[in-house]
């Protein structure tokens, strides 16, 4: 047995910790995790959400002034809002990716990583801009 | 040479991934049209937003929309199941909830739509 193996406890199994702090994932893998939580997040519960304000928007005067003042006034609803529209960029963005991806455009390793850093650039610099003018 | 691969299966693998392509497309531009309508369109009142809504082209967009979601959501969420739930018959009860939770949204979206 050779030296290297017999230091490490084998065999190493995945565990979130070990993801986490452990082993380093390539950012494309992190694009890829994060379009997953993020499809997910969208699917529930932010297409009810927004179905709901939609609904309520549309039913009255007083529905709307409603959606707009008193309920995406308060913080809780902006922080919401917030993750959401990180969620549909994030989304949206890494998809285009994926579509690139299977057209075989950028699929070696530095440009792949490199629209991967993109990807997380430009959607959480969008999410800056759309909170700012939320909040101000 | 030329291997020649023999295809078997129900082929749901290749038309589901096409569809998740398709129905993201669709709701990519879907999006950008929307965008761009907040962007350049008068400020929002319930007037505008009323109107927007009652269009026959945003309803029927919207509508495109909404079915694509629908689709993209099942195709998304299943891979998902699949990957995670265990065991079979958790990840069964999920997809009955799924298609259930994506047919309350469809029937949703049809009554806010044509009220």
């Amino acid at each position: 047995m050779s030296s290297a193996a017999a230091k490490k406890p084998r065999p190493k199994y995945l565990s979130l910790t070990a993801l986490l702090f452990e082993i380093r994932l390539p950012a494309s893998a992190w694009v890829s995790g994060m379009h997953r939580i993020s499809g997910a997040l969208l699917f529930f519960p932010f297409a009810a959400w927004l179905l709901y304000l939609l609904d309520t928007s549309l039913a009255s005067e007083r529905g709307f002034q409603h959606v707009k003042v008193d309920y995406l006034g308060s913080p809780l609803a902006k922080l919401g809002l917030i993750v959401f529209v990180w969620a549909y960029l994030h989304h949206f963005f890494a998809g285009i990716r994926f579509l690139l991806l299977d057209l075989n455009k950028g699929i070696e390793l530095v440009p792949a990583r490199r629209s991967s850093y993109a990807v997380f650039a430009v959607s959480l610099a969008l999410t800056a801009f759309i909170g700012w003018r939320l909040w101000s | 040479m030329v291997v020649k691969r023999v295809v078997v299966g129900a082929h749901y693998g290749l038309s589901d991934w096409l569809a998740q392509r398709v129905t993201a497309l669709i709701m990519a531009v879907y999006s950008v049209i929307l965008l761009v309508v907040f962007v350049r369109g008068a400020p929002l009142n319930y007037g505008v937003w009323k109107d927007l809504f009652s269009q026959g082209w945003m309803r029927v967009g919207t509508l495109l929309f909404a079915v694509s979601l629908a689709w993209h959501a099942w195709v998304g969420v299943r891979d998902i199941l699949m990957d995670y739930a265990r065991p079979d018959g958790l990840r069964f009860a999920l997809q009955v909830v799924t298609i259930l939770v994506i047919g309350a949204y469809l029937g949703w979206t049809v009554q806010i739509l044509w009220r």
